[in-house]
């Protein structure tokens, strides 16, 4: 089985190690459901404890968080056509959605960060209390996984630049559009049960 | 799966239409109507998790491939392992089971 080519698939899937690694990544993005939902877990539980300082309805703003809403959600999609390229053996294409993906994915967290600074201007800091506390830990694990991201994203690019589209730098570019789509789905629970939740109560 | 799509990319499209549809429909449901806080979060709750499916079968393929099934029962169990955690935290430490405080 190893080492043998299937030419009649696409790239990505064309070697058995190769679809042994996106099943593998598959059974890493359940082990990233579970973690977070424990700190959705954390959140929803501390939600009420803020120890007299601000709640949500106070601390979020609609402004920021659409405009991440729709980066995040753009660079899904971008992400996706990206995919669609690479299935075409055009490399000028995936590197032409590859690239609008990590910037829309730094301009998400140059306002998520602008955001904290808000937070903290306000008076809610990490240590403020147990809703700070639980909020920033849930929105900062998520940033820290797209600030991964962008980094992770950088690195293939460079292989793709240096290696063109093989079985190998097809399959490295499929798993990262799994963890950009899985950090997209991850945002939509946040935007609907921390920030429409927190804004309604 | 296919190894070729040529021509208007109608999937990609229509699935990040659809995205952005639910996303001001969720927005809309939430500040613009008089539905009570359990209606509202029942719907926009709906909507998050169709929005995800959308995510996981339009962009993310979870069902394409040798492993398509595998995935899905993985995606399944992960899903139901994320809803005993929340779900049960939730009961287990703010329903009355845990000694009041005061």
């Amino acid at each position: 089985m190893a080492g043998k080519v299937d030419t009649s698939l696409p790239l990505e899937y064309q070697k058995h190690q190769d679809q042994m690694n996106i099943l593998g990544f598959w059974v890493f993005l359940g082990a990233e459901i579970v973690l977070f939902a424990t700190l959705f877990a954390s959140y929803f539980v501390l939600v009420d404890r803020t120890a007299g300082g601000p709640s949500g309805a106070e601390l979020f703003h609609l402004k920021e968080v659409m405009i991440n809403t729709f980066l995040l959600l753009t660079s899904s999609f971008t992400a996706g056509m990206m995919i669609r390229e690479m299935r075409n053996h055009n490399l000028k294409g995936v590197l032409m959605w590859f690239i609008p993906t990590l910037l829309l994915g730094l301009g998400f967290l140059t306002v998520e960060i602008y955001e904290f600074t808000l937070f903290v201007s306000e008076g809610a800091t990490i240590q403020t209390s147990a809703f700070t506390a639980a909020l920033f830990t849930l929105l900062g694990t998520h940033g820290a996984h797209v600030s991964l991201g962008i980094g992770w994203g950088v690195l293939i690019i460079i292989q793709l630049l240096k290696r063109g589209l093989t079985p190998t730098t097809a399959r490295k570019t499929f798993i990262f559009s799994l963890y950009w789509h899985f950090l997209d789905v991850v945002w939509i629970f946040i935007f609907t049960f921390v920030y429409l939740k927190g804004m309604i109560m | 799966m296919k190894k070729h799509e040529t021509g208007f990319p109608y999937r990609h499209v229509g699935g990040f239409l659809l995205s952005i549809i639910m996303t001001l429909g969720a927005v809309i449901v939430a500040f613009k109507t008089n539905l009570s806080f359990n209606m509202i979060m029942l719907i926009i709750g709906t909507l998050a998790f169709l929005q995800a499916g959308l995510q996981l079968t339009m962009f993310m393929h979870v069902n394409e491939g040798n492993s398509g099934k595998y995935n899905i029962i993985n995606m399944a169990y992960s899903v139901f392992l994320a809803a005993v955690i929340v779900v049960g935290s939730i009961w287990v430490l703010t329903s009355g089971h845990a000694a009041p405080i005061k």
